[in-house]
C-alpha cells in the first residue's frame, strides 16, 4: 500500500478538513494522538512514511470559553503527530492558505540548512498559495517538535510534536508512549501582547510585592525592597506573559478539558513532553509517580529518577513512568511563575480526573539571579539568606555597579542593556528557578549525562562568549546589547571546528537558547557523557558553556525561544563555513 | 500497510526493549530498579557501540542517502575528528575566529531577491514602532460652588529610542474658560535604559496672553521606581522656566495603587502679564488613589493642593485672588 499520507482519500481527506476548520467558526478538532483518552501515540493516525502533507491555514481555537484566530496545520491545535524513522528520507510538503508568510522548521533535527525552514536565514520561507517540499534525511532518532518560524504563528497555534523512531532497536524499553505537548494560549494576539509589555513591562504580572504584602511580613523585608529599588529591579518579574493572559495547555487541552491518556497498572509508560510554549516555562511533575528521565531533547540520557523537571520552552523530554494502581493519576504542568497551571489525567480508564493541586508560592528572584551572588552553586540556600548576603557583600565596595562595561566589554551598552551579571554563577548544577526549594528530587542538568559517548572528544580551540542582554524596563532584548535589526554581525564558526561557547545571562529571566542545526555539549563534569542538547535554559545571572562542533555547513539562527524576546532582537546569525582553501 | 508492519514489530519487540532498559538502567547512576534489573541483561545493543566508534555516525547517516536527493546536502564525510585519549585536557585553546562571510548560503539554493526581501522582512521584526495614548488624569475638583476639573493626557508614536510625544494638560473651573491649557510636542530620545531627552515646543492656550516655548527635557525612571521629569521652557518673549515633577506608585494590593505627585515651578525673571514673579513660582502636590479594573482602566480619589510662592504668590494676593487651593478629586485613568 502507498505511505497512508499521499493516498488519495487521505489528502482529499487532509485538504477539505483544513478548509473546513478555515470556514467554521470554531473548530475543535485534534489530531488523533492528542485527543483525550487515547491508549498512546503508538497508536491511532499518524503522518509518516516517506511523503507528507500539511496545510497551513487560519483557523480558531477556543478552550475555558475563550475563542480566538489560530493558525494551525491541517485544521488542528496541535499540529498532527509527524512520526518518521531514522535513516530514512522525507519529503514534506507544506502548502500555506494563510494571506501571510509562513514556514515550518523542524525543530531539533538536523537536517541541512536550506530545509531548516527559517524566513531570512536558511530559506525564503513559504508565501500565501505556495508549496514549499522540505526533502531530508532522518539522521537521529528521538523526540523534536515543529512550528513556524514566521512573525508570531507559533503562539498562535502552530506547533506539533515529530518522534523519530530508532532504526534499530530502542535503548529505551516502554510498553506505551504517551506525547505531552505543553503549550500557551491567550485571546491576546502575541502582537498585542508585545506592544503591552512595551509600554509596561509589567503589564501581565498581577503578583508583584505590595504594602499590604510588607505589613503582613511576606516577599522581601523593607530592607531587600529598597535595595531592589535603587537597582530598579523587580524580584517578581519572573515571567513576561503570565497566567494572567494565558490558559495552559496539554495536548491542546485545559485543565476542565482533562486530557486523559490510558495505561494499564504495572506497564512501564513513556512520556514524551515536549514544551510548545510562547512564553512559559513549566514546572512539570505527576504527584505520586517518580519519572525516569530517559532522555533529554531527543537524545538519551542514562537514566535518572526525578520527582519533578522545569521543562524550558523549547525542550523536551522522554520520561518513564510506573503507575502500579488503577488510580489517576494528575500530571501537572505549573507555569514557571505559579501564575497557573494545566492539570492532564494518566488513569486506567477513561472518565478519571487526576487531583488538581495548588499553584505553589511564587518564587522571588534573588541577588544569585542578578549575577551578584558569590556564594556557591546549589539550590539549597534559603532565599532570603541569599538577598542578604549578596548584598552586605555589595555594599562593601566590589564591583557590583549595575553597568560596569569591563565586565562584558563587547556588549553595546544602549538603552536597552540595563544591567551586567558582575559575577555571573555557572549555573547547571543549579535547581531551577522557583524550584530551590521543593521537598523532592529536581532534575538539574548536572544530573543529565547522554547514554552514548559525546562524538567529538576533541577539546575546543577557542571560546566565545554570547551575551545575553536587556532592558526588561522598556522591554528589549538582544544578544550583546544588538539586535538583527541594529545591524548585529553573525558569529561565524569554520566547518567542523570545535568550540566553546560560553552564555552569559544579564537579564532576570531565564533564557531557552536554541541553536539550529545543531547538537552541542553542556560543559559540565568530565568530558565523555556530557549532555548533548539543542536548547539550554541560562538561569538568571547565571551562566552556561557549551562545546559545539561546527558540522552543520549554511547560516543558522541561534536565539532565545521566548517567542516575544526573539521577536524584539534576541536573535543571531550563525555561520559554519569550510576554511578558505578548504574545498 | 507499512506504519501496521512497524507497529507490529514494535509490539512484539517490546519486551526484549524492556530488558534491554533495565539492564541498561542498572549501568546508569540511578540503579533503584532492581527488581527487573539485571536479570537478563544481554550483549549491549549494537546502537552504543556504533556511536561510540562513530563520532560522526549521525552525520554518516546524513550524508549517505543525500545522493538520492534532489536537493544539495551538506558533506560532512570530509569530517573525522581525530581519536584523541579522553584524558586530554579540556581547557579550550586560543585560536583566532573565521572571518565573517559577507555572503548568504541560502542564495546558493533560492533566488538571491527572495532571500533580500525576507532578510529585510527578519530586520525589520525587531523595529517596532506603535502609537500610545494614556490619559493619566481625566478629573473632576469640586471646589465650593466654583467646581473644577484637570486633566493630563499624553500620546506618543515610535519605537524604542525615537519618539513623538504630544502632552497636554490644564485646568479650569466649569462656566469659564480654562485658568491653564498646555500642549507640547517633543522629539523624545532614549539616552540611557531609564532616561530620555526631550526636545520640542509647547503652546499655551490659556492664560491670556498664549505662549509659546521652546522644550528642552530629562524624563524617566529614577531609582527606587520614581518617575520623575525636569524641563526647561524658553518662551518667544525671551523668559525662562523651569519646572521639575516626580510620582510614585506604591502598591498597596496588585490593583489599589496609592500614587503620590509632586509638582514645582519656577520662573528665572518676572512675566508681570502672566502674573509670574521670577523665583520659585507654585508647587502642586497630589494624592491619588486608583483601583486598577484593568491595567488600562482606573478611577480614582484624592486630594490636590496648589500654592503660588513668593512674588507669584504677591501677585495672585494682589489680584484678589487665593495663593493656595485645596481639592479634592474624583477621576480616571485610562490608556490603550
Amino acid at each position: 500500500m502507498e505511505s497512508p499520507d499521499f493516498s488519495p482519500s487521505r489528502r482529499r481527506l487532509l485538504q477539505s478538513g483544513g478548509a473546513l476548520a478555515a470556514s467554521l467558526a470554531c473548530a475543535r478538532a485534534f489530531p488523533a494522538w492528542a485527543r483525550s483518552g487515547t491508549a498512546g501515540a503508538g497508536t491511532g493516525e499518524t503522518l509518516s512514511g516517506d511523503r507528507i502533507g500539511l496545510t497551513i491555514a487560519d483557523s480558531h481555537f477556543s478552550t475555558g470559553g475563550r475563542s480566538a484566530h489560530a493558525v494551525t496545520v491541517n485544521g488542528t491545535l496541535p499540529a498532527p503527530l509527524i512520526r518518521l524513522r531514522e535513516g530514512r528520507n522525507v519529503r514534506i510538503a507544506v502548502t500555506n492558505r494563510l494571506k501571510e508568510q509562513s514556514s515550518i522548521h523542524w525543530h531539533g533535527l538536523l537536517v541541512p540548512f536550506q530545509m531548516d525552514g527559517v524566513p531570512g536565514v536558511s530559506f525564503p520561507g513559504i508565501d500565501p498559495g505556495e508549496t514549499f517540499i522540505y526533502e531530508f534525511p532522518v539522521t537521529h532518532a528521538g523526540t523534536y517538535w515543529y512550528h513556524s518560524h514566521s512573525g508570531m504563528q507559533e503562539a498562535i497555534g502552530l506547533y506539533g510534536p515529530i518522534v523519530i523512531d530508532p532504526a534499530g532497536a530502542d535503548p529505551v524499553a516502554y510498553d506505551r508512549e504517551h506525547i505531552l505537548v505543553l503549550s500557551d494560549w491567550s485571546p491576546i494576539h502575541p502582537h498585542e501582547q508585545l506592544r503591552k509589555l512595551k509600554l509596561m513591562g509589567g503589564y501581565f504580572n498581577y503578583r508583584k510585592q505590595t504594602l499590604a504584602g510588607l505589613l503582613a511580613g511576606r516577599d522581601q523585608s523593607l530592607k531587600e525592597r529598597l535595595e531592589w529599588g535603587a537597582m530598579r529591579m523587580d524580584a517578581t518579574d519572573i515571567s513576561d506573559v503570565t497566567g494572567a493572559a494565558y490558559s495552559f495547555l496539554v495536548n491542546g487541552h485545559g485543565t476542565a478539558e482533562n486530557w486523559t491518556g490510558l495505561f494499564a497498572p504495572g506497564e512501564r509508560v513513556r512520556l514524551r513532553i515536549i514544551n510548545a510554549a510562547a512564553m512559559t516555562n513549566f514546572n512539570f511533575r505527576i504527584p505520586g509517580l517518580a519519572m525516569i528521565v530517559v532522555a533529554a531533547d531527543g537524545l538519551e540520557v542514562k537514566p535518572v529518577e526525578i520527582d519533578e523537571l522545569q521543562i524550558a520552552i523549547a525542550e523536551t523530554y522522554d520520561v518513564i513512568v510506573r503507575p502500579q494502581a488503577a488510580d489517576a493519576y494528575g500530571v501537572i504542568a505549573e507555569a514557571l511563575d505559579r501564575s497557573g497551571l494545566v492539570r492532564a489525567t494518566l488513569a486506567p480508564r477513561l472518565g478519571m480526573a487526576g487531583p488538581v493541586p495548588p499553584l505553589r508560592e511564587r518564587p522571588l528572584l534573588t541577588m544569585r539571579d542578578m549575577g551578584m551572588d558569590m556564594s556557591p552553586a546549589g539550590g539549597e540556600h534559603d532565599h532570603a539568606g541569599h538577598g542578604a548576603q549578596a548584598s552586605a557583600t555589595a555594599s562593601q565596595g566590589h564591583s557590583m555597579t549595575m553597568r560596569d562595561p569591563s565586565v562584558a566589554p563587547q556588549v553595546k551598552l544602549g538603552p536597552g542593556v540595563a544591567s551586567l551579571s558582575p559575577m555571573p554563577a555557572d549555573r547547571l548544577g543549579d535547581r531551577p528557578t522557583g524550584l530551590e526549594q521543593a521537598g523532592h528530587r529536581v532534575l538539574t542538568y548536572a544530573d543529565l549525562q547522554s547514554l552514548r559517548p559525546n562524538p567529538d572528544p576533541r577539546p575546543p580551540s577557542r571560546t566565545i562568549d554570547v551575551h545575553l542582554t536587556a532592558n526588561m524596563e522598556r522591554y528589549m532584548w538582544s544578544i550583546d546589547g544588538e539586535t538583527l535589526s541594529d545591524g548585529a554581525r553573525p558569529i561565524p564558526f569554520r566547518l567542523n571546528e570545535r568550540v566553546r561557547v560560553n552564555l552569559i545571562n544579564h537579564t532576570m529571566m531565564p533564557h531557552p537558547i536554541h541553536l539550529h542545526g545543531h547538537f552541542f555539549e553542556l560543559v559540565h563534569g568530565a568530558p565523555g557523557h556530557r549532555p548533548r542538547k539543542h536548547t539550554v535554559n541560562v538561569l538568571p545571572g547565571g551562566r552556561v558553556s557549551f562545546d559545539l562542533t561546527a558540522d552543520g555547513e549554511g547560516d543558522w539562527a541561534f536565539h532565545c525561544h521566548m517567542l516575544l524576546h526573539m521577536h524584539a532582537g534576541m536573535m543571531r546569525i550563525v555561520t559554519v563555513r569550510r576554511p578558505a582553501g578548504d574545498a | 500497510m507499512r506504519l501496521a508492519a512497524l507497529l507490529a514489530v514494535a509490539m512484539l519487540s517490546a519486551p526484549a526493549m524492556a530488558q534491554e532498559m533495565d539492564g541498561r538502567m542498572d549501568h546508569g547512576a540511578h540503579g533503584d530498579h532492581g527488581a527487573q534489573g539485571g536479570q537478563a541483561m544481554p550483549d549491549m545493543p549494537a546502537m552504543e557501540d556504533e556511536a561510540g566508534g562513530d563520532p560522526h555516525q549521525g552525520h554518516d547517516a546524513h550524508g549517505a542517502p543525500a545522493a538520492a536527493l534532489p536537493l544539495p546536502v551538506p558533506d560532512h564525510s570530509a569530517h573525522r575528528a581525530p581519536q584523541i585519549l579522553p584524558a586530554t585536557p579540556d581547557l579550550p585553546g586560543d585560536a583566532l575566529p573565521p572571518p565573517i562571510p559577507e555572503d548568504h548560503a541560502a542564495d546558493r539554493y533560492f533566488p538571491r531577491e527572495r532571500m533580500e526581501r525576507t532578510r529585510a522582512a527578519l530586520r525589520g521584526e525587531g523595529r517596532f514602532a506603535t502609537a500610545s495614548v494614556m490619559i493619566d488624569e481625566l478629573e473632576y475638583r469640586p471646589r465650593g460652588g466654583k467646581d473644577g476639573y484637570a486633566w493630563d493626557g499624553r500620546f506618543w508614536y515610535g519605537g524604542d529610542i525615537d519618539r513623538l510625544a504630544l502632552s497636554t494638560e490644564g485646568e479650569g473651573r466649569f462656566g469659564a474658560a480654562p485658568e491653564s491649557a498646555e500642549l507640547r510636542a517633543v522629539w523624545r530620545h532614549a539616552l540611557d535604559p531609564w532616561f530620555n531627552l526631550e526636545l520640542g515646543v509647547r503652546h499655551d492656550f490659556r492664560p491670556d496672553p498664549e505662549r509659546s516655548y521652546a522644550v528642552i527635557g530629562i524624563e524617566g525612571l529614577a531609582p527606587y521606581w520614581l518617575e520623575v521629569s525636569g524641563h526647561v521652557f524658553v518662551s518667544d518673549k525671551g523668559d525662562v522656566h523651569l519646572r521639575a515633577e516626580a510620582e510614585y506608585d506604591q502598591r498597596i494590593t496588585q490593583r489599589l495603587i496609592f500614587q503620590p505627585r509632586a509638582e514645582i515651578d519656577a520662573a528665572l525673571q518676572d512675566v508681570p502679564e502672566l502674573g509670574i514673579g521670577a523665583g520659585f513660582e507654585s508647587v502642586e502636590l497630589g494624592a491619588r488613589l486608583r483601583y486598577e479594573f484593568a491595567r488600562q482602566f482606573a478611577p480614582y480619589a484624592g486630594i490636590h493642593w496648589e500654592r503660588k510662592l513668593g512674588e507669584t504668590a504677591r501677585l495672585a494676593r494682589a489680584r484678589g485672588e487665593g495663593a493656595s487651593s485645596l481639592a479634592a478629586v474624583v477621576g480616571i485613568r485610562a490608556w490603550f
